[in-house]
């Protein structure tokens, strides 16, 4: 990560204004800012760490902690809060026990609030990575988990099933 | 640079892109238009858009399909357009376009010409054969200047926009002095549509008066209303008719770099906007030189990394300056001294578009629209309990009731109407007796809301007025910049009581509490955040104060909202025996069988999300919402029960 972040840095320019984009590029390639990447933009622009740090906490958008590999996201805008949206991330909270804004110890999944997400027709809306998953229900959260075992328990059998072929090939 | 020579170079643009429209109408296949905006696809329109690619290729029907933006109507998604000139039938809108339904679509319409029309919403013209769109309210109330073109045109080809008239605005601007056009904008009385509503004109004049010779031109799209999707919606369904608003600004007030500020919480809008400001550039419409006049105009995208008081604008500059997005003293405005110490102009994103159809049209039209003090359109969306939600764009001075009862098709599931929000955290709610208010800047705000960005929510009787208050006071508390104390602690106080009478300690004193507060906070902040941050308590407590009452008073929610007041349980009476539907529902094991193979509902496992009494057969209507919660009668749990659940666990 440090050397991927060292060859991004050249390209911006030391200018206090690519602060901002910097950061947003890291996350982009990293998804979260990890200390020794923040004191490499600092070095970069020639300002301090703290300066850095204090910018990026500033933001709702800058994660200082890898997310799970599937991201829950819930939407808490007004819409969505109007139509029950805590019970539903209530729900997903207690079902991976976890509290808003962490991670799973196994690091598969993370849960956040967001506000609106633009679908407030269809309220209220979780995103599941980047699929926006409308009207939902306790019920629903329930289904999405019995899938998430399915799916697991398929990629299992698959990679059982390729092992074992490739020993009988050997 | 002269008129002619600007027009002739337009015109070579503008022909390019009528020969293309031209062709395309030549070609006689259809066209299957289909809205591909967030809500769209959020209802299944990249699958439909699959299901449409695969019918047409193993058909082997030969047919265009064009992704629009949003029309507005999120309701009806995923919705599709076909135009099939051949069947005879002028354009048909379709709702609810699933998968399946693209399938049957090309199988019934495309190849044997009916026009399946039981999912039909309407014909786009007007026709004999079809009723048309038009003569719904939700069109024939609306009168759309800012979303004209939007869902009719693919974002992403700019000869599309050019082709209905697009850019024509700006190049008529170019062939004219900047004073003229600031002249123009002040007749015209356009305000500021981020809030505020300031006068565009003078903002422009004062930017103008203070020029360096390298202003800024900013355009506002951080939309950062908890509620309100307007903005992103223009960006990702026409964001040229922006750019070219964006440019008339930029020229006028002398600015040299225009900057796109959009939320990076919205990607579909941030990539649209880049690639359309790219196509713009390859024509000449911006960029160094534009149509070959010495008007340079460098426009870029800053991604804004959310925070809700990023969207006052010299929070917004100081964000783009790369530090944290506090609010400065004002004066200096930022006409003055913004951006880089430069003079620089904020407008919000509808302001910005409204501008091309100004210049075309005229300010006194312009003017002839919406009320003397409030010219033009409103843009909304719509959202909550009402039956057909979406963004809507009515003419100001529209009365609220006109637009919930009449475009909007009023509250569904026969409920009757409570309450509507408008402004988001910086507005109020506003009662039925209120529901005669015109829509205009100054009329909502004598009311005590705020015309705000284009937030509305509707709220039914369900809705409980104390539970939005503190929803809203949890939001800004959270997005105070922490600048000025008031604003920073206060909300926090103000949360805290709200917390505590929702939860039912509320106290004698807390309602006389909350109303000091709020007054000391308006006043001790130097911001709009911290100054209206304690709208929705105040609209509430002058409207609502009952509500308040019942929560402090009878630790009652007469809307049986709040969940510490409120208490689920099963009538034995209706309850069937046996049924079993209520127990697979619950997500934490809390229903448990009675003695009679009846179910009973454990108070202190339940956690009150209201499953069971949806999942409950109708025919039985067996479970009971009641608050305060010491209503509910107490069944026991058997005690062999208790031991097999224990056991299973
Ligand atoms: C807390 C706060 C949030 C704001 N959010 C927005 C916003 O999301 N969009 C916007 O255009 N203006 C917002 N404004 C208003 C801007 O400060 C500014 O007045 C506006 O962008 C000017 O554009 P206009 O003249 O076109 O209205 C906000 C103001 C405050 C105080
Ligand atoms: S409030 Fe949830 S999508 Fe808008």
């Amino acid at each position: 990560m440090v050397q991927d972040i060292a060859a991004m840095l050249p390209a911006f320019e030391r200018h206090r204004g690519n602060l901002i984009p910097i950061l947003q590029a890291i996350q982009e390639r990293h998804s979260y800012l990890s200390g020794a990447a923040m004191k490499m933009v600092a070095k970069h622009l020639g300002i301090g760490p703290g300066e850095v740090y204090g910018v990026a906490t500033f933001y709702n958008q800058f994660r200082f902690q890898p997310p799970g590999r599937h991201r829950i996201k819930v939407c808490l805008g007004t819409a969505c809060h109007v139509a029950g949206g805590e019970i539903i991330l209530e729900n997903f909270e207690r079902k991976l026990g976890i509290k808003d804004g962490e991670t799973t110890a196994d690091r598969e999944y993370s849960v956040e609030r967001v506000v609106c997400v633009g679908c407030c027709a269809l309220a209220p809306v979780a995103l599941l990575d980047d699929d926006v998953l409308g009207r939902m229900l306790p019920s629903k959260v329930e289904g999405l988990f019995v899938q998430f075992e399915i799916e697991r328990q398929r990629q299992e059998r698959e990679k059982v099933a390729r092992e074992s072929g490739e020993q009988a090939r050997d | 640079m002269n008129k002619q020579e600007i027009d002739a170079r337009f015109v070579s643009i503008r022909r390019e892109a009528e020969r293309r429209a031209e062709h395309r109408k030549r070609e006689a296949i259809p066209t299957i238009y289909i809205v591909m905006s967030t809500c769209g696809l959020a209802s299944g329109a990249a699958e439909t858009k699959h299901a449409f690619e695969e019918a047409l290729s193993h058909k082997g029907i030969q047919a265009r399909i064009v992704p629009v933006g949003c029309l507005g109507h999120c309701y009806a998604e995923p919705l599709v357009v076909i135009d099939h000139p051949a069947s005879g039938f002028p354009p048909i809108c379709y709702h609810q376009v699933s998968a399946g339904r693209a399938r049957v679509l090309v199988g019934s319409y495309l190849e044997e010409g009916d026009p399946v029309l039981e999912y039909v919403l309407g014909a786009m013209e007007r026709s004999d054969l079809i009723p048309s769109v038009m003569d719904f309210p939700r069109f024939s109330l609306e009168q759309r200047l800012v979303m004209e073109h939007c869902g009719h045109i693919d974002p992403d080809d700019i000869y599309q926009y050019i082709a209905l008239g697009g850019y024509s605005a700006l190049a008529r601007v170019l062939a004219s002095e900047p004073a003229e056009i600031i002249h123009l904008i002040e007749t015209s009385g356009l305000r500021g549509r981020g809030g505020a509503g300031f006068p565009t004109g003078r903002k422009w004049s004062l930017a103008r008066a203070s020029e360096t010779g390298g202003n800024i031109a900013i355009c506002n799209a951080d939309e950062g209303d908890p509620g309100a999707y307007v903005d992103r919606t223009i960006l990702e369904s026409n964001p040229h008719q922006l750019l070219e608003g964006l440019a008339i600004c930029a020229y006028a007030v002398g600015a040299t770099q225009a900057i796109v500020y959009v939320r990076a919480e919205y990607p579909l809008a941030v990539q649209t906007v880049k690639r359309a400001i790219r196509s713009a550039k390859e024509l000449s419409l911006l960029g160094p030189g534009i149509l070959g006049t010495p008007f340079d105009l460098e426009v870029s995208v800053f991604e804004g990394s959310g925070a809700f008081v990023c969207g006052e604008e010299t929070a917004l500059i100081r964000s783009i300056e790369g530090r944290r997005g506090m609010p400065q003293h004002r004066p200096p405005y930022p006409v003055e001294k913004g951006l880089w110490g430069r003079p620089t102009v904020v407008n919000n994103v509808k302001t910005l578009s409204s501008l091309p159809s100004i210049v075309q049209k005229g300010g006194s039209w312009f003017r002839a629209i919406g009320t003397a003090s409030s010219p033009g359109t409103a843009v909304f969306s719509v959202v909550g309990n009402v039956r057909h939600p979406g963004l809507v764009e009515i003419a100001m001075g529209t009365s609220l009731r006109t637009l919930i009862f009449d475009v909007c098709g009023g509250i569904p599931n026969k409920k009757s109407f409570k309450a509507v929000q408008i402004g988001g955290p910086s507005g109020g709610c506003l009662p039925e007796s209120f529901l005669d208010t015109p829509i205009d800047f100054d009329s909502l705000r004598q009311a005590g809301a705020m015309m705000g960005s284009g937030g509305m929510v509707v709220m039914d009787e369900d809705s409980c007025m104390v539970d939005v208050a503190r929803y809203f006071l949890d939001f800004t508390q959270k997005e105070s910049c922490g600048k000025c104390t008031f604003c920073r602690i206060g909300t926090r106080h103000l949360l805290n009581i709200l917390d505590r009478i929702t939860k039912g300690d509320g106290r004698k004193e807390d309602v006389e509490l909350l109303a000091t507060l709020s007054e000391d906070i308006k006043n001790g902040s130097l911001c709009g955040l911290g100054k209206t941050a304690p709208n929705p308590v105040l609209t509430s407590l002058r409207f609502f104060l009952d509500e308040y009452e019942a929560h402090i008073k009878e630790k009652r929610c007469p809307a049986l909202k709040c969940r510490s007041l409120t208490a689920y349980y099963i009538d034995l009476e209706k309850c069937a025996r046996g049924c079993e539907v209520c127990v697979g529902c619950c997500p934490v094991e809390a229903i448990f069988t009675t003695r009679g193979r009846k179910k009973g509902i454990d108070q202190k496992l339940c956690v009150k999300c209201g499953e069971c009494l949806v999942a409950c057969p109708r025919e039985y209507d067996a479970v009971v919402k009641v608050s305060p919660p010491g209503l509910a009668p107490i069944i026991e749990r058997p005690p062999d029960e208790e031991k097999s659940v224990g056991g299973q666990g």
